[in-house]
C-alpha cells in the first residue's frame, strides 16, 4: 500500500521527510525481481515473441521474414494437424465427461462414511503421483496384443476376443484415453471429495427431514452447490488435455502412422525435429488461442460477478 | 504540550476515503479512547499513528517531532493488538526481547527491562513458556509486556480485550486502568465497546465514517451528545428518539403528536433555532421515572406495557409514547406484564434535542 | 476454491449407512472394489512382469505371478540397459534427476516463499499486477514459451546443462508455489507482522525470524509438490538437456521405446518401476500432505 503522490508533496520535496514512493519498500521490490523477470520476460515476453515469429517463415533459425498468415494456412491444410485436432477433440470431450463422472461418483461413494476410506483414496490417487511416461509405458504393455490383456482373455478360452486399441488407427486415441483417465481421475476425485466435505452438514439433515433420498440429494442439492468445485475441476482437466504430450510419446509415439498425434506433439516435432520453427510457432499460437477460449469464460464465471473482496 | 498530535490527516484506499481531514491533540499522560463501530476508521487512525499505514496527506507528531514518514520502531510507541500477535515460535521471554534485540540494546539492559515488565504484569513464572501454552488473559498480559519493555511514552491499544471472554475482559480492563495510573503514559485505545470507553477514558473520540464526531470526557459524551449518532451509539439500551417540531415564541416547546413538551431547564447549544423547525427529542431509557417517581417529573404520561425484557438488576419495558416506540427501565423487582398501564415521567432538562436534518444538537 | 482444496481430508460427513450389510453398502463396497482393480492392475502387472524371465513372458499370462522370480531385469534396467551409445542403464538418468531435483526444489521454494511473503505483507505499486501475470502465465501452454527459453538459455550459456533445466523448473514452478506461499502468509494474522514492525524488524528480519519458522507445514507441501512434479517432468528434460544430462524419465522412454534389438518387456517394466519409485515412495510416506500438495498444485495442471 504505497502512498499516492500528492501534488503538494511533488512541488515541495519532502517538507516532512516524505520519501519518494519509488524507494519505499525497497527490499520488497528488490526481492521481487525474480518474480518480475519471470512474469514479464519469460511469460509475457516469450509468448509475444512466439506469436510475432509465427508470422515469419523461420526454418532452422528464427528469422524476421514476415509472411503474413502463410504458416496458419499451411497449418490448417496439413493432415497431421487436422488429425491432431481431431484426436484432441475426441480425447478432450471423453476425458472431460468420464473424469468428471468417475471423479464425482468415487468422491460420493467415499463420502458415505465408509470404512477403509483412506485405503481407497490412496489406491485411486496413486497413479497421479506417477510420470505420464511411466503411465504410458505401463498401459502400452497391458494393451500389448501379443502378451497383454487380449492374449490373456484368449488363453482363457475366448479365442475371438479382440482388444487391441493401440494398433488400430481408429481406436488408438481411446487406448490413450484409458491411460489418461487412469492417471487423472484420482485428482478430480480428491477435489470433489474436498468439495463434498466443505458442504454444511445441516444440508444433509435438512434433506433427511424433508425425506429426500440419498441419490436425489446428491444430484439435486449437492451437485448444484458444488458449482465452484466443478468449475475448478473443469479448468484443471481442460488445461491438462491441451498439454497432452508425454503420454502419447510414451504410449504410441503418435502411431500407428500419425493416427495418435496431438497438437502439443505437433509443435515440438516442428520446432525441434522437422526444423520448421514457423510452423511450430503457428501451431503453438493456436494452442494458446484455445486456452484463452477456455479461460475467458472461466475467469468470467469465477471473477466476473464479484469484484475482489 | 501535546504528546501525540494529528494534523489534517487524510487516508484514501483508492477511491475510498477512510480518514477525512482528522485533527487530534492528545496531551501527555492522557488516556484517549477511539470509539466507533467497525469501519469507522478508528483502527486505521491508530495504524497511521503507529506508522503501519502510509497516510495520503497530513502530518503526525509525537513529542513534537514530525513522524509522518518515520518507521514504526522510530516513533517511540508500543502497541498491543486484538489477537495478541505473539510470535508463536518464541518463548514469552523471546517475545519480550525481540524488539530490544532488534534495537541492539545491551544484554543487561534487556534483562533488566524484561524483569521489570514481568513483575509489573505478574508474568514472571511464564517467561520460559511458548504462547501456545498460555491462556488468553496471560497472552494479552505478555502482549502488553512487549509494549512495556520498549520503555516508550505512547501506548497504542487496538481492541486489546475483544478476544477475551466477558469476565476476563472486565478484569483486564481494571488492570489496564491501574497500569495507566501507575505509568502515566499517553495511551490511545481503540474499541467498539462503550463500557470500555466509558470506564477507561479521560476523553473519548467517537468516530464514524472517517471523522471524529465528538471528542470529550465520557461524562459530556453521555449527557450532552453532540449529535444523534453519538447519542444513539453511547448508552445501552439505546436512547429513545421522538420525532416532532419546535414551537412557541422562543422555540422552546417540543411538539410531538398531540403532546406539547416545554423544554424548561434545557441548555440550548444552538441559538439560531426557529419555531416550526422539525426536531428530535432524545430520552435515555434509564432517565425515565416510573410510577411514584414519575409524579415529580415535568413530563408525565400513562402508557401501556407492550413487551417486557427482564435483565436481572432491572427490567426493560417496551411501550408507546406519542405514537412512537418508547423504552424505559424499571426496577428488577418490578412485576409488570403486557397490557398493564404504567405511569412514566422524564425531565426534558436532561434530554437531548437534535435538528432533524443535520442531526446536530440544538 | 483454495479453502476447500487445501483441506480435502476433513472428516467424512455424509450420513452413516445404518446396517453393515445393507443393499446400499454392498453396492458401495462392490463398486469401490471393482474400481480398485482398475487402478491397481497396472501396478500389479508392472511388478510381476519385472520379476519374470523373457521365456515366461512369452507364455503370455501377463497377470500370472512369476513362476521363477528373477532380479535380473532390475539389475539390467539399472546398470546395463542401452540408450543410444550409453549402456549404463537408468543409473545415469537417476543421478541426473537427483542433480536436477535438489537445486530446483531448493531454489524454487526459496524464491517463491520470498515472493509470497512480499506479496502478502509488503504490497507495493504493481506487485499485484506482476502476481496476476504470473498466475495467468501458469495457464499459458508451455509450447508457446519453449523456444524463447531456448534462446534465453543459449544467451546465458546454460542450454543443455543441468543448471539450465534447474532455471526452467524454477521459473515454471514459480506461479503455483508463489500462490501457495502468498495464501499461506496471507492467512497469518496481519497483526503479527505489524507487531514485528513495531519491534523494529525489517523485510528480511521478519522473513527469517517470524515468517519462515512459521511456514514449515507449507514448505513440506511445496517440497512434495516440487519433487514429484520435477521428477516426473519429461517435456523440459527432453528439450533443455542433452543425452548426457537427460533426466530419468527421458532416459526411460528412450530405453523402452528404442526400436533396435529385441524388446525385453521385463527390463522395461523394471525400468518403469524404478522411475516411478521416487514419487511413489513420497506418495505413500506423505499421505495426507501429498493430497494437500497436489490439490494446491493442481492449478498447475
Amino acid at each position: 500500500m504505497s502512498a499516492t503522490t500528492e501534488p503538494s508533496a511533488a512541488r515541495d520535496p519532502a517538507p516532512d521527510g516524505k520519501p519518494n514512493p519509488l524507494f519505499r519498500n525497497l527490499s520488497a521490490k528488490f526481492a521481487s525481481i525474480p518474480m518480475i523477470i519471470t512474469a514479464l520476460v519469460v511469460f509475457v515476453g516469450g509468448t509475444i515473441w512466439t506469436i510475432v515469429y509465427s508470422f515469419t517463415n523461420s526454418k532452422l533459425l528464427p528469422r524476421t521474414n514476415f509472411v503474413g498468415f502463410d504458416q496458419y494456412e499451411r497449418l490448417w491444410s496439413t493432415r497431421r494437424w487436422m488429425v491432431s485436432i481431431e484426436n484432441l477433440a475426441i480425447y478432450g470431450i471423453c476425458s472431460l465427461i468420464l473424469t468428471l463422472v468417475i471423479g464425482f461418483t468415487l468422491a460420493a461413494l467415499l463420502d458415505r462414511k465408509i470404512r477403509f476410506e483412506n485405503t481407497f483414496r490412496t489406491i485411486f490417487l496413486y497413479p497421479f503421483a506417477l510420470s505420464f511416461i511411466v503411465t504410458g509405458l505401463t498401459w502400452q504393455w497391458i494393451l500389448n496384443p501379443d502378451f497383454g490383456l487380449q492374449n490373456v482373455v484368449r488363453n482363457w478360452g475366448w479365442e475371438s476376443f479382440t482388444f487391441n486399441p493401440l494398433n488400430d488407427p481408429d481406436t488408438v486415441i481411446y487406448g490413450i484415453l484409458i491411460a489418461g483417465i487412469w492417471q487423472g481421475s484420482g485428482l478430480i476425485m480428491c477435489i470433489m471429495l474436498a468439495g463434498l466435505r466443505g458442504i454444511d452438514e445441516d444440508i444433509w439433515k435438512a434433506a433427511r427431514v424433508d425425506g429426500i433420498g440419498t441419490v436425489k440429494t446428491y444430484l439435486r442439492i449437492i451437485l448444484p452447490m458444488m458449482r465452484p468445485v466443478i468449475i475448478t475441476s473443469l479448468v484443471l482437466i481442460a488445461s491438462g488435455i491441451i498439454k497432452l504430450y508425454d503420454l502419447v510419446v510414451a504410449q504410441t509415439n503418435g502411431g500407428p502412422g500419425i493416427a495418435s498425434e496431438v497438437p502439443a506433439k505437433y509443435v515440438i516435432n516442428y520446432m525441434f525435429r522437422a526444423q520448421n520453427l514457423g510452423q511450430g510457432f503457428a501451431a503453438s499460437t493456436m494452442m494458446l488461442l484455445s486456452v484463452i477460449i477456455i479461460l475467458i469464460p472461466w475467469a468470467y464465471l469465477e471473477f466476473g460477478g464479484r469484484k475482489r473482496g | 504540550m501535546a504528546t501525540v498530535s494529528v494534523k489534517d490527516l487524510v487516508l484514501n484506499f483508492g477511491a475510498v476515503k477512510v480518514l477525512r481531514d482528522l485533527n487530534l491533540n492528545i496531551p501527555t499522560g492522557e488516556f484517549l479512547v477511539l470509539l466507533g463501530a467497525s469501519g469507522s476508521g478508528k483502527s486505521t487512525l491508530l495504524n497511521c499513528i503507529a506508522g503501519l499505514l502510509d497516510v495520503t496527506d497530513g502530518q503526525i507528531f509525537i513529542d513534537d517531532k514530525n513522524v509522518t514518514w518515520s518507521e514504526p520502531k522510530d516513533r517511540g510507541i508500543g502497541m498491543v493488538f486484538q489477537s495478541y500477535a505473539l510470535y508463536p515460535q518464541m518463548t514469552v521471554k523471546g517475545n519480550l526481547s525481540f524488539g530490544l534485540k532488534n534495537a541492539k540494546l545491551p544484554k543487561a539492559e534487556i534483562e533488566k527491562r524484561i524483569e521489570r515488565a514481568a513483575s509489573v504484569l505478574q508474568i514472571e513464572p511464564l517467561l520460559d513458556r511458548k504462547p501456545s501454552a498460555l491462556s488468553g488473559g496471560q497472552r494479552q498480559r505478555v502482549a502488553i509486556g512487549r509494549a512495556l519493555v520498549r520503555d516508550v511514552d505512547v501506548f497504542l491499544f487496538d481492541e486489546p480485550l475483544s478476544n477475551l471472554d466477558a469476565k476476563l475482559r472486565a478484569d483486564l480492563r481494571v488492570e489496564i486502568k491501574r497500569l495507566h495510573q501507575r505509568l502515566k503514559n499517553t495511551m490511545i485505545y481503540v474499541t467498539h465497546d462503550q463500557v470500555e470507553a466509558m470506564t477507561l477514558a479521560d476523553r473519548i473520540a467517537v468516530m464514524s465514517q472517517g471523522i471524529i464526531l465528538q471528542l470529550d470526557t465520557p461524562n459530556v459524551i453521555y449527557n450532552r451528545p453532540a449529535n444523534k449518532y453519538v447519542a444513539g451509539f453511547i448508552g445501552s439500551p439505546e436512547m429513545n428518539f421522538l420525532d416532532g417540531s419546535l414551537s412557541g415564541a422562543k422555540a422552546d416547546i417540543f411538539e410531538t403528536d398531540d403532546k406539547k413538551i416545554k423544554l424548561s431547564g434545557y441548555t440550548f447549544s444552538e441559538q439560531n433555532r426557529s419555531s416550526a423547525q422539525s426536531a428530535i427529542l432524545g430520552v435515555r431509557p434509564e432517565q425515565v421515572a416510573v410510577n411514584d417517581h414519575a409524579e415529580a417529573m415535568p413530563v408525565t404520561e400513562s402508557v401501556e406495557v407492550e413487551l417486557v425484557e427482564p435483565m436481572g438488576a432491572d427490567t426493560l419495558v417496551w411501550s408507546t409514547f406519542a405514537k412512537q416506540p418508547f423504552r424505559f427501565r424499571m426496577e428488577g423487582t418490578a412485576i409488570v406484564s403486557p397490557g398493564d398501564k404504567v405511569k412514566i415521567g422524564f425531565d426534558p432538562a436532561k434530554a437531548s434535542l437534535f435538528d432533524t436534518d443535520t442531526e446536530l444538537r440544538l | 476454491m483454495a479453502d476447500t482444496i487445501l483441506n480435502p481430508v476433513a472428516e467424512a460427513r455424509g450420513p452413516r449407512p445404518k446396517k453393515a450389510f445393507s443393499r446400499a453398502n454392498i453396492f458401495i463396497y462392490g463398486t469401490l472394489l471393482l474400481v480398485s482393480v482398475y487402478y491397481l492392475l497396472p501396478l500389479y502387472v508392472m511388478i510381476v512382469t519385472s520379476f519374470k524371465g523373457m521365456p515366461e513372458i512369452r507364455l503370455g499370462n501377463v497377470f500370472g505371478p512369476p513362476l521363477e522370480p528373477t532380479f535380473q531385469p532390475w539389475v539390467k534396467a539399472w546398470a546395463e540397459a542401452c540408450t543410444g551409445i550409453n549402456c549404463d542403464g537408468l543409473s545415469r538418468g537417476f543421478s541426473n534427476s537427483v542433480k536436477i531435483l535438489i537445486p530446483s526444489v531448493t531454489l524454487s521454494i526459496l524464491i517463491a516463499s520470498v515472493n509470497g511473503y512480499a506479496l502478502a505483507n509488503w504490497k507495493f505499486k504493481g506487485s499485484e499486477t506482476f502476481f496476476t501475470i504470473l498466475i495467468i502465465g501458469a495457464f499459458i501452454p508451455y509450447q508457446t514459451m519453449l523456444y524463447p527459453i531456448v534462446i534465453m538459455l543459449r544467451e546465458i550459456k546454460l542450454m543443455g546443462s543441468i543448471w539450465g533445466l534447474v532455471l526452467v523448473h524454477t521459473v515454471f514452478g514459480m506461479p503455483i508455489l508463489t500462490l501457495l506461499f502468498r495464501n499461506y502468509f496471507t492467512s497469518i494474522p496481519d497483526e503479527l507482522f505489524k507487531a514485528a514492525r513495531v519491534d523494529g524488524a525489517g523485510f528480511w528480519g521478519i522473513y527469517f525470524k517470524i515468517m519462515l519458522p512459521m511456514s514449515l507445514p507449507i514448505i513440506v507441501v511445496a517440497i512434495i509438490l516440487q519433487v514429484t512434479g520435477i521428477w516426473n517432468d519429461f517435456l523440459f528434460g527432453v528439450i533443455y538437456t542433452k543425452p548426457d544430462t537427460y533426466p530419468m524419465t527421458v532416459q526411460l522412454n528412450n530405453i523402452v521405446n528404442s526400436v533396435q534389438g529385441v524388446k525385453e518387456y521385463n527390463v522395461n517394466m523394471a525400468a518403469t518401476l524404478l522411475t516411478g519409485l521416487v514419487p511413489l515412495v513420497i506418495y505413500f510416506i506423505s499421505g495426507k500432505l501429498f493430497v494437500r500438495g497436489i490439490a494446491a498444485g493442481a492449478v498447475k495442471g
